[in-house]
């Protein structure tokens, strides 16, 4: 574990080595294109992000942060080496287990927010559920109490564009717990947000985390990074520095 | 499990289309005109065949009708010089030459036209009268409304009887029933027996088929003869046109359908050989009704080739809008494969979003379709049969359109990259 001025900032905590690992990546390669204009996104990369732990991922454009993410996300595939969330390696699966997996083990939460223009709130939360193979017979309940959870519970027939942006986002973070998932990703999840509203997103994430939750959050927004308890610096597709 | 998931899916759909109201409309109109003109194009062609196949029917499929036709050089030449006899047409030697030919031929019924005026007081009308023989009625197949027809004794002895057709009876006899009264055709009296059902007129011209006959007036041949004789005299505005037929027409009855055909190219080359002009024409119900076939089959393969045209139309710009829309929606799709949607989600969402655009406009079509048939008949007054499978056809076509159209577009949606999709603004 590189250490460098972790001392500097309170938020960072020891890592939790005692827990599973909910995303475990082995020498992961992503490389696109060939010959001359062959650009290697992910180098070698080898991490693992355990339950329970709050991630900030940062680099410079281009470091390959949102390659990990879509890797992470299960949308986007390694050209090299292994992938696991939980106990699954991703490379048995086929597209079908692939998007299952996504549907059942992890949330997404973006920066435009990604809402689903014609259906309402409530509908909105809960799509993952919709494509699961067996659906959860509380699925509408869990929807509202999340609603709830997230300060939305009297605007669960709103259509998103209806809502503020913090709002969406609100929603966009009750869609990404709906199916427990092992892993929560966010990308930029504030970056189309007022400061104010900003802080009151990461606060939910804050909350989130305490009450056990695995979030990976990429940012380019340094104080962003370091509310996160551990900050994971990339640079052309390497580990620069973890904190 | 799939039911519910469909009824979602189909709401879903719904709603998607209700984003873009008038898109959606247009894109139903494609389908709705493609459906209703397939109903409306079988309606219309069976309804004509069927006409077609009754004025057959009336005719006598057993019968071989020879008809005398001035031919058209002759019209020329009488309108030039105003005061010659015209001959043309078929003769009594004709009759006695098929005669002894055709043993099969059961009976022969000559018929004269006769042209004069009709009157009962001052009450005029001007049918076709037409001189024939006792058995016209059963070799025809017409009916009577009222009274008899006349029979071998009228003949024999010259009477003054008369039959009349219904549009006659009623033209002449207004308010009181013509049986018993006199009519006086050109200066004779005659005694009315029997009133006839109307029927519909056929013949090789076109122009000429279709027409309803009830304007007709029938008396026994034999007395046609005495006070008509076989010059017919036509005034016309100022000239006089006259013409000598012998026969206007004679109905062969071939007592076996099988001889028919044999006996009608027969008949025809016989005529062939004595008519050095073309001044007949050999009309055979049972050759129409193949003629009639073959149309109609014709006919079938152009209306639903067209009407398979305009279906296809549809189904191409339900495949536009769709394609359009995938595109349009490519974030949406891209959010939903990151949620967790697999293929067949987003084949499921698009395919739906075309089933139910072309099930509306088919279910819209099958409705004006059953119009426009309503509307043709009392405008147009043409006959229209809407058969119970046309519709069902048409809608079912309809909504096959959707999914052949929708696939295309729906596996494009499918098979993005939901990284590329998500990165789509």
């Amino acid at each position: 574990m590189t250490t460098t001025g972790a001392t500097a900032y309170p938020t960072r905590v020891p890592r939790k080595w005692d827990r599973p690992a909910v995303a475990r990546l082995d020498r992961v390669s992503k490389v696109y294109g060939d010959g001359a204009g062959r650009v290697t996104a992910l180098e070698e990369f080898t991490f693992e992000f355990r339950q329970g732990e709050y991630w900030a991922i940062m680099g410079s454009s281009g470091s390959g942060k949102s390659t990990l993410l879509n890797i992470l996300g299960c949308i986007d595939r390694p050209s090299h080496g292994d992938y696991y969330v939980r106990e699954t390696r991703t490379a048995d699966l086929d597209d079908d287990d692939l998007s299952e997996l996504r549907s059942r083990e992890l949330g997404f939460v973006f920066q435009s927010y990604n809402l689903i223009p014609q259906l309402d709130v409530i509908e909105n939360i809960t799509v993952p559920l919709l494509y699961q193979d067996e659906p959860p017979k509380d699925g509408m309940e869990r929807a509202k109490m999340l609603a709830d959870r997230v300060g939305l519970g009297s605007r669960l027939t709103h259509r998103p564009k209806e809502l503020s942006g913090g709002q969406q986002q609100r929603v966009a973070i009750a869609r990404a717990l709906i199916n427990d998932p092992a892993l929560i990703l966010a990308d930029e999840a504030t970056g189309n947000l007022d400061s104010k509203t900003a802080l009151e997103i990461l606060e939910l994430f804050d909350e989130l985390n305490a009450e056990g939750k695995t979030i990976i959050l990429v940012t380019h927004e340094t104080d962003v990074g370091e509310r996160a308890q551990h900050l994971l610096r990339l640079r052309d597709g390497r580990i620069d520095t973890v904190e | 499990m799939l039911l519910p998931t469909l009824s979602r899916a189909v709401k879903l759909g719904i709603r998607s289309l209700m984003l873009h109201r008038l898109r959606s409309l247009l894109t139903t109109l494609g389908v709705l005109f493609g459906t209703s003109s397939v109903i409306a194009m079988l309606a219309i062609g069976e309804g004509a065949s069927a006409e077609a196949y009754e004025q057959i029917k009336q005719l006598g499929s057993q019968n071989v009708i020879l008809r005398s036709i001035k031919p058209p050089e002759m019209t020329n030449q009488a309108s030039t010089s105003s005061s010659t006899v015209v001959v043309y047409g078929l003769t009594r030697s004709d009759e006695r030459r098929i005669e002894e030919t055709f043993p099969a031929i059961d009976t022969f019924v000559p018929v004269r036209e006769i042209s004069q005026d009709v009157r009962n007081l001052d009450r005029v009308a001007s049918p076709r009268i037409l001189a024939t023989a006792p058995n016209y009625l059963d070799v025809t197949g017409r009916m009577l409304v009222e009274g008899r027809f006349f029979d071998a004794e009228d003949d024999r002895t010259v009477a003054n009887v008369c039959v009349l057709g219904s549009e006659v009876a009623r033209h002449l006899f207004p308010a009181e029933r013509p049986l018993g009264r006199e009519v006086r055709i050109g200066s004779s009296f005659f005694t009315v027996i029997g009133v006839l059902a109307p029927r519909v007129r056929l013949s090789d011209d076109p122009a000429k088929a279709g027409t309803e006959i009830t304007d007709e007036v029938f008396v026994p041949i034999t007395t046609g003869r005495k006070y008509f004789g076989e010059l017919t005299v036509k005034n016309r505005a100022g000239s006089r046109e006259m013409e000598q037929v012998e026969l206007h027409e004679l109905i062969l009855a071939v007592d076996d359908a099988d001889a028919v055909p044999f006996v009608a190219s027969a008949a025809r080359r016989l005529l062939a050989l004595n008519h050095k002009k073309r001044d007949y024409e050999v009309v055979v119900p049972l050759e129409l009704l193949a003629r009639a076939e073959e149309t109609k089959r014709i006919f079938n393969i152009v209306l639903s080739s067209i009407a398979g045209i305009s279906l296809l139309v549809g189904g191409i710009g339900i495949m536009n809008v769709m394609l359009a829309t995938v595109t349009e929606r490519t974030r949406e799709i891209g959010i939903r494969r990151a949620l967790g949607a697999k293929r067949r989600h987003i084949v499921l969402q698009f395919l739906v979003e075309c089933v139910v655009l072309s099930v509306v406009g088919g279910a819209m079509g099958v409705g004006l379709g059953l119009v426009i048939p309503i509307a043709v008949e009392y405008w147009a007054d043409m006959r229209t049969i809407v058969t119970p499978l046309a519709p069902i056809l048409a809608f079912t076509i309809s909504a096959g359109i959707g999914v052949v159209f929708g696939i295309y577009p729906a596996w494009r949606a499918a098979t993005m990259d939901p990284v590329e999709a998500l990165r789509h603004e």
